[in-house]
């Protein structure tokens, strides 16, 4: 790219010309700029299982991905799709299941997914939303259509780093962010707060939101103080909150405190010991009554992870149809279930040239890139998928689309997807961009922060370059 | 259960959540202490350095008797054999194995910084931040090799950064009445411990003089709390150990004098409980009522040759121990239940 020009697609042209009139000094100095100020500033995230140091910078490359705006036009619009569409399931899931009558899934993957709360049936959730927050995961492929790879329908993280990577890029080049008119994410926050206090029971005066967070241990505890400052809400634990008579309640230093609104970052299983996980000294005694009888509002429900499970993902397309009567306007990568015959009779024979996916494993934990595992790995996955069907999908290695990053002290290409942040409140908005995250080793399809992957600021323009 | 009361409702910007008035508590306290330690440990230095006459007895004494006023002498014999200027300065500046050293206060400040990163002000955060990764990015051998000087100045700019910040960055609600309580209290407890460093060196008679080298050693003891500059203006003439032992217990002007730090200790104390009436309510301000009420009235003679001025500080010590154990009890409304492992809180995040 600094070489030559040519076949920059018209986009990038701007940013390639400035990068070609940066020296690498210039260039590493920028860089050692920014590493720092995310160091002193703590944008950090913690490394489990870790003793050299259990907190670390995300690794941030500075070449941003742009993204025209008719392209994002069509991504916002799939998007919206989507999320609609999820939601109608999960009501009609913890509701009359209509969707098993019509038989568009078949009854015994949503009774055997993890994550279905059968505790959960027929409770009505404020407004009638149960994902509030969702981070869906994007590719492009080869021929530059995005897929939509997962989505992340719990307890989503990283919107937080779309936030400060923009603040780096604009103070790491602030004429050629400006020259590109991009459109602004910092409206993440406000549109956040928004969807929350529009699920507060009601009641006469201001509702209290909080957010509750698993505690300063937790991988993304920066993300949590950092959402709340960007709020002006509390950040709560487990602890600072008590249950009485079916209502939630947060302990101060004058006394206990009504809590509306909880946007938990809190796994359903430790929500809640007398209902979940017993064990748990992260979650409030009595919160999920309190949530059922109406109470108190949770973001997101309980209960959603049913339908990000990774085998429920191989029906969205159908669910989109069935609910909107539309076609999706972002397709699914091409996914085969170990639960049909068929299916996994391929995909035990095709270890080695498939993706296989543990059900409902979340940072890049549990699964296999056949192409790049050994013949140990591949048998060990095959033994795991005869045993068990029902947890695993495999689907086609697809050339994700690679981006200019800075490795070594010079660009390479490496892989990216793309995480934009939905919130459903009042009306459904997306955030013009999102989090771009990038396997830095070299080859690597993983982009997950524990497994070596970095992030980009992610620019979506106002116009088409 | 809990007994806390329903609070009346008000206005969310001014809820505070006991665990962050605790945090936010122990985070002042924590800084203000490493400050304190790095003070007294840098002018003690300084003056070994100054005295040439010291021999290995007297060195020894000397770091015996800093040893003895804080309160830590049991945890040091327990990893070192004797007091000299290399083991108590590692005792006191870097040994994790001491939960007051230097180092750990830092570390506990950050940790509890970390907790309330969402409360405080990001230039505090920042500061605090910075002093720990230079803290945590040097090596003892390194600092001992260059000289550890340029290393207890790092820490007193860190501190005073800190708490410069806080003051113009940090709003004027019940937080900063936390940080302000923990900043005070643990201030006077320091100024006790300085003074106390050497009590046994104080003459009985106000019409004693000392030595050349008492006179040097209560200079180090008035620079061990900042007061030097402040002691010469106010009296203009030689030093005078029961003088400065008055400054710096009875001053009302002078920010660090047991005096001036009770006062607003029991200010702050009053309305952090919610204390107007003339008669307090809480065991917490009735102590700290009846301290101010020492520190307004005695004189200097009443110390000295009444209760003797070793005693009169370990009192006054356990006095600020009770008032704040009271006060983290009285708006704790939590029960002191473990904190959660952090295995769990260790869970993946989408």
């Amino acid at each position: 790219m600094f070489a030559s020009n040519a076949g920059v697609r018209p986009h990038y042209r701007r940013l390639a010309e400035r990068l070609g009139t940066l020296t690498e000094a210039d260039f590493d100095q920028r860089r050692a700029a920014v590493d720092l100020a995310f160091l002193r500033r703590g944008v950090t995230f913690t490394v489990y299982h870790d003793d050299a140091g259990t907190e670390r910078i995300f690794p941030f490359d500075l070449i941003p991905r742009i993204i025209p705006n008719a392209e994002w036009m069509r991504i916002e619009a799939g998007l919206i799709q989507r999320i609609t569409a999820l939601n109608l399931f999960l009501d009609d899931v913890y509701h009359r299941q209509k969707f098993l009558k019509d038989k568009i899934v078949p009854a015994a993957l949503i009774l055997g997914a993890k994550h279905f709360r059968r505790e959960f049936m027929n409770c009505t959730v404020p407004r009638g939303i149960y994902v509030h927050i969702c981070g869906t995961d994007l590719i492009r492929d080869g021929a530059g259509n995005y897929l939509v790879l997962e989505d992340n329908l719990r307890c989503p993280s990283g919107a937080s780093y779309m936030l400060e990577n923009r603040a780096a890029m604009r103070r790491a080049f602030p004429n050629l962010f400006q020259s590109y008119r991009v459109r602004p994410v910092e409206g993440y926050s406000d549109e956040l707060v928004k969807a929350l206090l529009h699920i507060a029971p009601g009641r006469d005066d201001k509702p209290n939101v909080v957010l509750l967070t698993p505690g300063a241990f937790n991988s993304a505890y920066f993300e949590h103080c950092f959402l709340a400052r960007q709020m002006g809400i509390p950040i709560v634990e487990g602890r600072d909150l008590v249950v009485r008579d079916a209502h939630v309640f947060m302990r101060t230093t004058s006394g206990l405190v009504p809590v509306d609104v909880i946007y938990r970052r809190i796994d359903d299983d430790f929500l809640d010991p007398t209902v979940f996980r017993a064990d748990s000294m992260l979650g409030v005694p009595g919160l999920v009554n309190a949530y059922r009888a109406g109470h108190v509002a949770l973001a997101n429900s309980i209960g959603t992870g049913v339908a990000d499970d990774k085998v429920i993902y191989a029906y969205v397309p159908k669910l989109i149809k069935y609910y909107l009567g539309e076609d999706p306007i972002l397709p699914n990568v091409n996914t085969y279930l170990a639960s049909e015959p068929l299916d996994r009779k391929f995909i035990l024979e095709n270890v080695p040239k498939l993706v296989v996916k543990s059900a409902n494993e979340a940072g890049g934990y549990g699964m296999l890139i056949g192409p790049a595992a050994t013949k140990e790995e591949c048998d060990k996955f095959r033994t795991q998928v005869a045993a068990n069907p029902r947890n695993f999908i495999a689907q086609d290695p697809i050339m994700l689309s690679r981006s200019p990053t800075w490795c070594d002290g010079r660009l390479e290409g490496r892989h990216i997807d793309l995480r934009p942040y939905i919130l459903y409140g009042e009306k459904i908005t997306v955030s013009p961009g999102g989090l771009t995250r990038v396997a830095l080793r070299k080859g690597s399809l993983v982009v997950n922060s524990s497994q070596g992957g970095g992030s980009k600021d992610t620019w979506v323009l106002q116009g088409d370059e | 259960m809990t007994t806390a009361p329903i609070a009346a409702p008000r206005p969310q910007a001014t809820i505070m959540l006991s665990r962050v008035a605790h945090s936010l508590y122990w985070m002042s306290r924590y800084i203000e202490r490493a400050e304190n330690l790095a003070r007294l440990l840098d002018v003690n230095h300084q003056l070994l350095l100054d005295f040439h006459g010291f021999n290995d007895t007297t060195i020894k004494d000397h770091w015996d008797s800093i040893l003895a006023s804080s309160g830590d002498e049991e945890l040091f014999l327990k990893h070192y054999e004797t007091a000299d200027s290399r083991s108590v300065t590692e005792f006191f500046a870097f040994d994790l194995r001491n939960p007051n050293s230097i180092l750990s206060c830092v570390y506990s400040a950050r940790e509890n910084a970390r907790m309330v990163r969402d409360q405080i002000s990001l230039e505090m955060w920042e500061t605090i931040n910075e002093l720990y990764l230079f803290l945590y990015n040097r090596k003892a051998d390194e600092i001992r090799a260059t000289g550890a000087n340029e290393f207890f100045a790092s820490v007193k700019r860190g501190a005073h950064l800190f708490q410069g910040l806080t003051s113009s960055t940090y709003s004027r609600n019940e937080g900063w009445e936390f940080l302000e309580f923990g900043k005070y209290l643990e201030r006077a407890d320091k100024t006790t411990r300085i003074l106390d460093v050497k009590y046994h060196i104080l003459l009985p008679s106000a019409n004693d003089v000392g030595g050349a080298v008492d006179t040097a050693q209560w200079q180090a003891v008035l620079r061990s709390a900042s007061a030097l500059e402040a002691y010469r203006r106010f009296y203009v003439r030689e030093i005078l150990p029961w003088k400065a032992a008055e400054f710096l217990i009875f001053s009302d002007s002078f920010p660090r004098s047991l005096h001036y730090c009770v006062a607003r200790v029991d200010e702050l104390l009053r309305r952090i409980l919610g204390e107007n009436a003339a008669r307090p309510r809480t065991a917490a301000a009735r102590a700290s009522r009846r301290l101010l009420a020492d520190l307004q009235s005695l004189t200097i003679t009443e110390v000295l040759q009444e209760q003797g001025l070793h005693e009169f500080l370990l009192e006054t010590q356990k006095a600020l121990d009770r008032i704040g154990g009271a006060v983290v009890e009285t708006t704790m409304f939590y029960p002191a239940e473990a904190e959660p492992g952090e295995q769990q809180q260790q869970q993946i995040q989408q």
